[in-house]
């Protein structure tokens, strides 16, 4: 996993709510069996005024100008902002896979769901959390000025807006650490591998029909 | 004494360590396996040249892509086969049990884990689909993941995780005739919404709990994460005992008695404090129908669609607007207006024998309406199936004019052939309503397995506690 220091990107604003991981990345493509390839699908169906199939050839497909991710401004977006429950739904990890491989690193909202915020944090992206009327500041600013970017810093857990003024956001440290030094965390965890097996044979006397199978 | 939630109790009896930044290793007992969200961590292992850790804790069945007609044909999408072939290839390689697609217990992942007995009261159990939630039904800690934790858990037999909050839904009272498990957890979720559970741990209990059967408290936890939160669970009691009961994987003789002795204690104790205390009056819940994109922008069968114009806030109003247009109704609309086009009876939350029965039932020797297109029986599993047969409800349900398939996620997420085309609107007993989630632009209604047949004979949505043709 690539480690996440500090970013400075511009911003795509996606004025939605409870944006689910089915819309994120439709369920055709979950039939492949890779984790690259799925950014020309990210947001598939409200990318596009045609239905994506697999293994299909996304450039020439007709775009909808309407939605965000096609306006110009927004071109070469690497932080996604949006509103409240982002990530609701299925545990699909390609939902991550989709916006990494679009070129997205950070995504902003007031509130995430439980699955998709955790798996963000697999594979390099950093999902936080920032209040409610601070996401509706930032989403004005972005209307208001063509080219809007902010400036993320995982290690001082802080983003730098335009003005120079900054807001923080909260991560819990395992997280950070595994973050900023991109940590492979199977690896860290078969460091501690005694510790399993003191537990396994701990627990077969407790419950031994647990081992049975 | 400190007094313990059962999540608090199944989290520190699964707790291996804590890291130096203070989260929690936690073991996990059961490892389910599907064919989508497998194939990247199976990768993962052999390019790291991993192992898995402990091969007979994982249970892998196919049943997102796989057809639900004739079998004996194969996939015949071609991408669709490779993944599901992908699978047992993965499984032959390390070593693991597979229900394989013609199987005669291969199913929808969470239908399969209760039914053989993989699922056990007070076990950790895990699976790469968010509605894992399904098996706290039985006292266990259940919960989706991610692929990457597809790996890890198969790699290290264990989980970092951050503990939940604890919350207790409480529904009090006894549920009116007609009225099901489905509507229960529609009606949670109408009142906390669909992220009022994001960080939390659910555990449900009250008298229309209790009284519930094990289906039915699978019904009721399959949904939490439909709430936001990722694991659902209900205390153990002599049902959930009579349950597990001589299943295949269950214990048997002398671990049996000792598995007993220590499932008693799968109980939040006397005074437990909770985060938070939802509850609800059982016997207020009506009939419940989805009229929007979420399974929040929910309403009582005899409710009207809201009006944008009503809401205040700016927000919600753009994402009522948003939700009428696409599911191409008007504000103030009865519930009992929308015309139907589709009526689908499975999914996880919904495709076991008690649900196939409360279906056929209000069925009553009655036809599907000339203007639905399709109504689809989709069994949970092959053994829901021929249980099914032995009762000989596929012949009511075929009678009727529903189309009885073969076992498997089905119309739920529309990764085979059964879909809806696009401005068709669905009665479906899945879970989630989502834009697109049952094929492109089309319209799910979600609802009780007894009110999707009541539907498919009306052709439109009825209150099945006043359908009185019916054997409800
Ligand atoms: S039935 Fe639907 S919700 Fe359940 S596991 Fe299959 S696709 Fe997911």
């Amino acid at each position: 996993m690539d480690a996440f220091t500090t970013l400075d990107g511009l911003v795509v604003p996606l004025d939605r709510a409870n944006v689910d991981t089915d819309a994120i990345i439709p369920k055709q493509f979950l039939k492949s069996v890779k984790r690259s390839g799925f950014g020309p699908n990210l947001f598939d169906e409200w990318r596009y005024l045609d239905r994506g199939e697999p293994d299909q050839d996304s450039s020439g497909r007709p775009l909808n100008s309407d939605f965000v991710l096609n306006q110009p401004r927004y071109s070469g977006a690497e932080i996604l902002i949006a509103r409240d429950n982002f990530g609701c739904g299925s545990s699909r990890e390609h939902a991550v896979w989709a916006l990494l491989d679009y070129g997205i690193r950070v995504v902003i909202a007031p509130s995430f769901a439980d699955i998709f915020y955790n798996n963000c944090f697999k594979n390099g992206v950093l999902p936080f959390v920032l209040a409610a009327d601070e996401v509706d500041r930032i989403f004005k600013e972005i209307e208001a000025n063509e080219g809007y970017r902010l400036q993320v810093d995982l290690a001082a857990q802080h983003v730098t807006l335009p003005s120079g003024e900054t807001m923080r956001f909260e991560i819990d440290n395992f997280r950070k650490e595994c973050l900023l030094q991109g940590l492979d965390e199977i690896g860290l965890s078969l460091q501690h591998a005694d510790a399993v097996r003191n537990y396994e044979t701990k627990r077969k006397q407790d419950a031994p029909w647990l081992f049975s199978s | 004494m400190l007094k313990n939630t059962l999540y608090d109790k199944l989290w520190n009896s699964h707790q291996v360590r804590t890291t130096a930044e203070g989260a929690s290793v936690l073991y996990i007992d059961r490892h389910l396996v599907h064919e989508v969200t497998s194939p990247q961590a199976f990768e993962g292992l052999r390019i790291a040249g991993r192992k898995p850790w402990r091969v007979d804790s994982v249970l892998a069945v196919p049943d997102h892509n796989v057809p639900t007609t004739d079998r004996s044909v194969g996939i015949s999408d071609p991408v669709a086969r490779v993944q599901v072939e992908t699978l047992d290839n993965n499984c032959v390689e390390f070593g693991l049990t597979e229900f394989k697609m013609d199987d005669p217990r291969q199913g929808i992942v969470h239908v399969v884990g209760p039914e053989a007995g993989a699922t056990l009261p007070g076990m950790t159990v895990v699976c790469g689909d968010s509605h894992t939630s399904t098996h706290g039904a039985l006292g266990a800690l259940a919960f989706g993941i991610g692929t990457s934790e597809v790996e890890h858990v198969l790699a290290t037999q264990c989980l970092i995780q951050q503990k939940s909050k604890n919350m207790l839904v409480r529904i009090d009272g006894q549920l009116r005739a007609g009225v099901s498990a489905k509507d229960m957890a529609l009606a949670v979720i109408g009142e906390i919404g669909t992220a009022g559970g994001t960080g939390y741990a659910i555990e449900f209990g009250g008298e229309a709990v209790r009284a519930l059967s094990i289906e039915g408290r699978m019904t009721l936890c399959n949904m939490t994460i439909e709430a936001g939160a990722r694991a659902g669970m209900v205390a153990v009691d002599e049902k959930t005992i009579e349950y597990v009961r001589g299943r295949t994987y269950a214990p048997k003789g002398e671990q049996w008695e000792q598995a007993k002795a220590a499932w008693a204690d799968l109980h939040s104790d006397d005074g437990a404090e909770f985060d938070r205390v939802v509850t609800l009056d059982g016997a207020t819940i009506e009939p419940q129908v989805t009229w929007g994109t979420s399974p929040e922008m929910v309403l009582p069968v005899d409710g009207h669609v809201p009006r944008p114009e009503d809401e205040v806030d700016s927000v919600k109003r753009g994402n009522i607007e948003r939700a009428l247009t696409y599911m191409g109704l008007e504000g103030g609309q009865a519930i009992t207006d929308i015309q139907l086009d589709k009526v689908f009876i499975g999914s996880c939350t919904n495709s076991r024998i008690e649900d196939l029965r409360d279906a056929a039932a209000v069925i009553n020797g009655r036809k599907v309406a000339e203007t639905i297109n399709q109504a689809l029986v989709v069994p949970g599993s092959g053994l829901v199936k021929r249980q099914a047969e032995a009762e000989g409800l596929d012949k009511l349900f075929i009678d009727a004019g529903f189309e009885w398939r073969e076992p498997g996620c089905s119309m739920c997420l529309a990764m085979n052939a059964d879909r809806l085309e696009s401005g068709e609107h669905c009665a479906s007993t899945s879970n989630r309503n989502f834009e697109g989630r049952q094929g492109q632009g089309g319209r799910t209604h979600l609802v009780s397995p007894a009110m999707a047949a009541a539907a498919a004979i009306a052709g439109h949505f009825v209150d099945v506690t006043k359908d009185n043709q019916g054997g409800v």
